[in-house]
């Protein structure tokens, strides 16, 4: 047992100092033609998509709540956060449960996406900076671009993604319709 | 060892809380003059146990302290001393001194020695009081106060000394011999003298001609530095050796333990700076040295901040004691919870429809000891109020004096019990209630006598049950709102518009707005007008509620309606369309069907029911809350559910009613947001999640 472990303990450091400073991994996944990536490790959970309690008076892309093993989970629709257009939600229906700390406190989200595709693996210089994009996708959740396979990634800040509090939300909206 | 210790440690502070609050009110108890040695007896008992468990922790400076108010209260329960008011006073202070030294030392603060200094100083005045006052015995206990102050480090004024003397092993071939030292000594003044034999080694490799031995000395009596150096002259280069004026017996007794921040305090300005370069002074000694004075340094940094500062960094405690009956209970019920568990899993190993009415009484039982225990797991939570109020009788005690006021506290139902999250959140709170009581609300006893009124105030802090709610009320007997000043003031301030017509709620409400306060003069009991805003807040944060009534000359009572738990809600299930909400069932007071002839338009717009001859304005759910699959658009088909909330009744209409049930209140702030109109969350028997209502904030949600 324990020389294994030890082997084990010895392998990982070698690995980290090869991969993490320069190659960071990204969970993607597709909304229309799009594809979108996050960083893996706020990634907690993919689930199905099932039916949530909805909240009354709130967006409309927050579309309810849910019950995470007794802890009341909110989930928001990403098409409709950047403004897509809407689609049925189907088998293939994802839930992806992100994790962000606001304030020292950690929160938990869910968010919708058509499907997710891969693990993949990003070079962090190879990161560009977004563009404006114009009137489609709010630029403010996008934190770079990276090509992965010769498609474009989009890569979210899940921090912005998933504050909503007030003031939050009002700035957005002025962004949203200046735009 | 040390968690081990730490562990123990807690429950010393727990219980020396206790004993001090024991103490406290045995203390306010005391009839003046009138000697209950029982009542004594209960308070020596307490600060017993505080100074044995003091000792065996060393914690010192407690055990002390402890044992100079043990000794005070042993004269008056022997009769031998008379009970003062002063003497109450600084026994009540000194109460106070031992629970900021506990807090701090609980905290691993810094003691303010400087506070404790004059606390002990004043239990030593006392004390003398009776000695000078030619008390026969001759308690050895404290000479001269005067000596006490921090003299100049080279004072001759010294009552004593105290010399550590640790010749080193040659001396004798020096031809000195401590004995001769000590016979010298002798003659200075009273002379004791304790030997440590730890140098001594076993008789075999004992050298006759050296010295193995260190003295502890004593002299007593007004002597002058330098005689004392003067004997120690000839073997300044072969000893070790370290003064110390001394005043008290109390001083003395701390010696030993240079690391007793209170001694040490009081202690080390008397220290004569022996100088040490000049002695090749072993380690111990230095450190007897070089200690305190560091220690004398620290408090006078620290002593700027004032102990409200400290208590407000004061970990909170998260143990909870509990009654053992609750703690039986709980196992009983846990043992019939097992047997009933294996009792189905037997049913369900041969399970056939012959046994189908064994499941269902076996699924009852389970049912019902499901709930018990979860009763008895939520009562292990609750505290009686009487962790709050017992404090307030030293605080009327305090304040009744500094005002000059005559003032009687009652406090009723200090039994009623509730959940400890609550009891700790509404202290604060109810402090500044009482204390605007006692300043504002009782009047002195000359206006008293003038309107009428008996002398003595009377305040009365009461606390039941009512509903699922617990009520704590403030009543005194005062001079009570003046609302005309209340509303003049308000107009003053801008806060209202000067012909606005208001009701009493509503004018005794203004006193919860922010920068408002009638008081005339400021003072450092209240009247500065952060407070109330603060405490209605407060209250509101704990899901409660605050009202007034009050009647100019008669009084006040100010209500707190408090949720008793803030975890379990009893609820009403209400469907509107295909969606579930949750109605607390404290705020529902029946619900109806409405008929035609009940409703009303107000103005073609807002619309209401009559209900017993009260018009209640009608509050859709379905319109609220924008929900399209809701089943009942005609107020005729659906419910009327007539709610509550703070002081406002109004018709909830929904689709239908579900059923009752406990549910177990979640956060929707945790991972999103506040959503107006709804307190929490549950999540239902099929997991799916509810949304719990907030009643007053759906009636304000419907009025915009």
């Amino acid at each position: 047992m324990t020389p294994v472990a030890v082997e084990h303990q010895e392998l990982l450091p070698i690995n980290h100092e090869h991969g993490s400073p320069q190659v960071l991994q990204f969970l993607s996944f597709t909304l229309g033609n799009e594809e979108y990536g996050v960083n893996i490790l706020r990634v907690q959970e993919i689930r199905s998509w099932e039916p949530v309690s909805r909240i009354p008076n709130v967006p409309s892309y927050e579309k309810g709540v849910v019950n995470l093993r007794g802890a009341i989970v909110p989930i928001i629709d990403l098409r409709e956060r950047f403004n897509l257009n809407y689609a049925e939600y189907t088998s293939l229906t994802v839930v992806v449960v992100l994790q962000a700390e606001f304030n020292g406190k950690s929160r938990t989200m869910g968010v919708v996406v058509d499907a997710v595709s891969d693990v993949v693996e990003v070079d962090k210089n190879s990161i560009q900076r977004a563009p404006d994009f114009g009137t489609k996708v709010n630029t403010l959740f996008i934190n770079g671009l990276a090509s992965v396979n010769e498609r474009m990634l989009m890569l979210l800040d899940v921090e912005k993604l998933l504050k909503l509090d007030g003031i939050d939300d009002v700035d957005l909206n002025a962004t949203e319709s200046k735009n | 060892m040390s968690i081990d210790m730490a562990q123990f440690h807690q429950v010393f502070f727990e219980e020396s809380f206790e004993n001090l609050e024991v103490m406290e009110s045995g203390l306010l108890n005391l009839d003046m003059g009138d000697v209950n040695s029982e009542e004594i007896n209960t308070i020596f008992r307490g600060a017993h146990s505080i100074k044995g468990g003091s000792g065996t922790f060393g914690f010192t400076g407690v055990s002390n302290f402890t044992h100079l108010m043990e000794t005070l209260l042993d004269e008056m329960r022997d009769g031998r001393r008379k009970v003062t008011q002063s003497a109450i006073t600084v026994l009540l202070g000194a109460v106070d001194c031992l629970r900021e030294m506990l807090l701090a030392i609980q905290n691993e603060q810094e003691v303010d020695a400087n506070a404790i200094d004059s606390y002990r100083k004043s239990l030593e005045t006392e004390l003398n009081h009776v000695n000078h006052s030619g008390a026969s015995d001759a308690s050895p206990v404290t000479r001269d106060i005067q000596a006490h102050q921090p003299i100049e480090p080279l004072s001759n004024q010294a009552q004593g000394w105290h010399i550590a003397f640790s010749p080193h092993l040659h001396l004798m071939k020096t031809g000195n011999d401590p004995i001769r030292i000590f016979r010298e000594l002798g003659t200075l003044g009273e002379l004791e003298v304790t030997v440590d034999l730890q140098g001594l080694p076993s008789i075999y490799n004992l050298d006759p001609e050296e010295c193995y031995l260190s003295w502890e000395l004593r002299v007593t009596g007004a002597i002058e530095f330098s005689d004392i150096e003067g004997i120690f002259d000839w073997v300044e280069d072969d000893c070790d050796m370290a003064f110390q004026s001394y005043s008290d017996k109390n001083a003395l007794a701390n010696q030993s333990d240079q690391t007793d921040l209170i001694s040490v305090a009081g202690l080390a300005s008397e220290l004569v700076p022996v100088d040490v370069s000049s002695l090749p002074a072993s380690l111990s000694i230095v450190s007897a040295v070089e200690k305190p004075v560091e220690q004398v340094l620290e408090p006078a940094k620290n002593s700027s901040t004032t102990t409200e500062d400290n208590r407000a960094t004061v970990k909170g405690s998260n143990s909870i004691r509990v009654d053992t009956a609750k703690i039986d209970t709980l196992i009983n019920m846990v043992g019939e919870l097992v047997i009933t568990q294996s009792m189905l899993s037997l049913i369900g190993e041969h399970f056939d429809l012959t046994k189908l009415d064994h499941l269902k009484n076996g699924l009852a039982q389970l049912e019902r000891h499901t709930r018990e225990l979860q009763e008895s797991v939520m009562n292990i939570r609750m505290l009686p109020v009487s962790f709050v109020f017992s404090r307030f009788p030293r605080l009327t005690h305090d304040l009744s004096a500094k005002l000059g006021k005559k003032i009687e506290l009652k406090l009723v139902g200090e039994h009623t019990e509730v959940d400890k999250t609550v009891v700790e959140l509404i202290s604060d709170p109810l402090v500044h209630l009482v204390r605007n009581s006692l300043d504002h609300g009782i009047e002195l006893p000359d206006e008293r006598r003038a309107a009428g009124k008996p002398e003595v105030g009377r305040v009365t802090l009461e606390a039941y049950h009512r509903g699922g709610n617990i009520v704590i009320e403030v009543r005194d007997d005062g001079r009570g709102l003046n609302k005309d000043k209340l509303k003049a003031k308000a107009i003053e301030k801008g806060l209202i518009d000067k012909d606005a017509s208001l009701t009493d709620k509503q004018i005794y409400e203004l006193i919860f707005m922010p920068g408002f306060s009638t008081a005339e003069q400021l003072t450092d009991i209240s009247g500065r007008g952060v407070g109330m805003d603060v405490v209605r807040r407060n209250i509101q944060a704990l899901g409660g509620n605050i009202e007034i009534i009050s009647e100019l000359g008669k009084g006040s009572t100010i209500a707190i309606h408090l949720p008793l738990t803030l975890a379990i809600l009893d609820g009403q299930s209400v469907a509107v369309g295909d969606e579930t909400y949750i109605v607390p069932l404290v705020s529902i007071i029946e619900s109806i069907n409405v008929t035609d002839k009940m409703l009303n338009r107000v103005a073609g717009k807002g619309e209401t029911f009559r209900l017993r001859g009260d018009y209640l304005p009608i509050v859709r759910m379905h319109q609220i809350f924008d929900i399209k699959t809701a089943r009942a658009k005609k107020l005729t088909e659906g419910l009327m559910v007539v709610v509550e909330g703070q002081g406002m009744r109004c018709g909830l209409f929904v689709d239908d009613l579900l059923g009752q049930q406990q549910v177990v209140i979640k956060s929707l702030e945790s991972n999103y947001r506040r959503v107006e109109g709804v307190s929490g969350a549950t999540i239902l028997g099929d997991g799916s999640v509810a949304l719990i209502l907030d009643i007053p904030g759906l009636v304000r949600l419907s009025n915009q």
